[in-house]
């Protein structure tokens, strides 16, 4: 999303849509990546209680991944994931490894 | 009818709030601004007006309040004067940068500590890079009409920023004086209604204010009150001539007094140049020619016509009622020398700190101030640049 200038945005910082937050990218923030090993996954669903910013995707009750535009990597969903099936991997090895594939 | 009352600026204040008519005041108590308050609830309680008087417990709580209110869609007000300005200092940013056209009277009254009650700038020059437009008055007049002024200033579609409208404490807030008092529908005419772009209460069309903004926009949203202050200077002479119209009293950045064309000049703010106007007629009786340079509006600083008016200027002596510690100097006389910087013809400006804590400031010290700037006008040698007046060595 290229960024507005001064001249283009609301004034003293106001927001005139409801919602706008989802605009807002915060899986930039991310140091450490959340990795899915769907062998290990059983689809209990606990990442999904436990995931502050409702990034882990689920469909038909089945866990299918992350939402990465949002995930800040906090790392909750593998700490309490019961099978160890969520690994954290340093972001900047990660896309090194994936030559900056997202 | 025009009327005409004597009134201190405490009193004046609190009437031109009666014909403002805020939807919403909010404010603490504190000397020299408490009769502002008090004066004012007196205004509601009879039903006067038709204000929601939020008492709040402090000052922090008085301008958080007008944040709210102003950001919901009301017209709002509150006073203060020193150690309140100091207590609601975070919000007071946050007005501005919210760009909430909230208008205040702020009762000049010296910082503590020690503790003072009598006037100083110290409070309101603190906040000069709040990000409020500060109009300065001379007397009781001045109040009166800065602040009707204000609010059509501060409410400005191209300027939405809150006002402060200073007053020196005990010298205008307690002092009695002659004041014409517009009728109460020409003011009500001439402010009009506010018409908030986006307030908080429209539920059709919900907005968000005050949310985080960070290294991405938050440096754009600064840039826009650097603008918004820029376009105050013609708004605030626009509305000036338009309430001159009304009133018949003219109002712009700067005023002039004295011998237009003379060269020795003492620039000063507040109460005090009247005070130096006093000096200059007896100068003139004593056939030396004296000009004054009233600075009304200190934020935006009026730069172009500070330059105009001492562009043949031999001598300059700024006044400043508060000490800027570890700085050249006070904060008038910083910007008068960085205005003239560019200038061509160089004028030597001297600055003279007086009146801290309320230390009276009289006729003759002013007009010993001419004397010092005759001597560099002859000499050309400035023997200190900054002076202490009336401090005991």
């Amino acid at each position: 999303m290229k960024e507005k200038g001064w001249k283009d945005i609301p004034l003293g910082g106001l927001i005139l849509e409801a919602g706008s937050a989802k605009e807002y990218l915060t899986g930039t923030w991310r140091t450490f990546r959340p990795i899915l090993d769907e062998k290990k996954c059983k689809h209990c669903l606990i990442c999904w209680i436990c995931c502050p910013d409702s990034s882990i995707i689920v469909e038909d009750g089945k866990m299918k991944g992350f939402r990465y535009d949002y995930c800040k990597g906090c790392g909750i969903c593998s700490t309490e994931c019961p099978f160890k099936a969520i690994k954290m991997v340093e972001e900047a090895k990660y896309k090194a490894e994936k030559g900056g594939e997202k | 009818m025009e009327r005409i009352e004597a009134m201190t600026g405490d009193e004046v204040a609190a009437e031109a709030g009666r014909q403002i008519n805020p939807d919403v005041m909010a404010a603490y108590p504190i000397t020299p601004q408490t009769a502002i308050v008090q004066i004012f609830s007196e205004f509601v309680a009879n039903g006067l007006v038709d204000t929601e008087m939020v008492k709040v417990e402090s000052e922090h709580s008085a301008m958080s309040a007008c944040v709210g209110a102003a950001a919901a869609g009301a017209r709002a007000m509150t006073a203060t004067s020193a150690n309140g300005l100091a207590l609601m200092w975070e919000i007071v940013y946050i007005a501005a940068s919210l760009r909430l056209p909230i208008v205040m009277p702020v009762v000049n009254r010296a910082l503590s500590g020690p503790i003072n009650i009598h006037c100083d700038h110290s409070d309101s020059m603190g906040a000069r890079d709040s990000g409020w437009i500060q109009l300065y008055s001379e007397n009781c007049q001045e109040v009166y009409d800065n602040l009707i002024q204000a609010v059509r200033i501060a409410e400005d579609k191209s300027v939405l920023l809150p006002v402060m409208v200073t007053l020196d404490g005990f010298i205008i807030s307690h002092g009695t004086e002659r004041v014409k008092i517009l009728e109460d529908e020409k003011v009500r005419k001439f402010i009009g209604k506010f018409n908030p772009q986006y307030p908080l209460l429209n539920i059709d069309n919900p907005v968000t204010y005050g949310p985080l903004d960070l290294y991405d926009y938050y440096f754009e949203h600064k840039r826009q009150q650097v603008e918004a202050m820029e376009n105050a200077r013609g708004v605030i002479k626009k509305i000036g001539k338009e309430y001159a119209q009304l009133s018949g009293r003219r109002y712009d950045l700067i005023e002039e007094f004295g011998s237009l064309d003379a060269d020795l000049v003492v620039v000063a703010a507040g109460s005090t140049a009247g005070t130096a106007k006093g000096a200059i007629e007896e100068l003139k009786e004593e056939g030396i020619n004296a000009k004054l340079l009233k600075i009304r509006t200190f934020r935006p600083f009026p730069q172009d016509e500070i330059k105009q008016s001492l562009r043949k200027a031999s001598a300059v002596a700024v006044m400043d009622r508060s000490a800027s510690f570890g700085a050249v100097g006070g904060p008038i006389f910083l910007e008068i020398r960085s205005a003239l910087l560019d200038e061509e013809r160089k004028v030597p400006v001297v600055n003279y700190i007086y009146g801290l804590g309320g230390r009276n400031i009289e006729i003759e010290e002013i007009k010993k101030v001419f004397q010092d700037l005759i001597q560099i006008k002859e000499t050309g040698k400035v023997k200190n640049l900054v002076n202490y007046l009336g401090v005991r060595e």
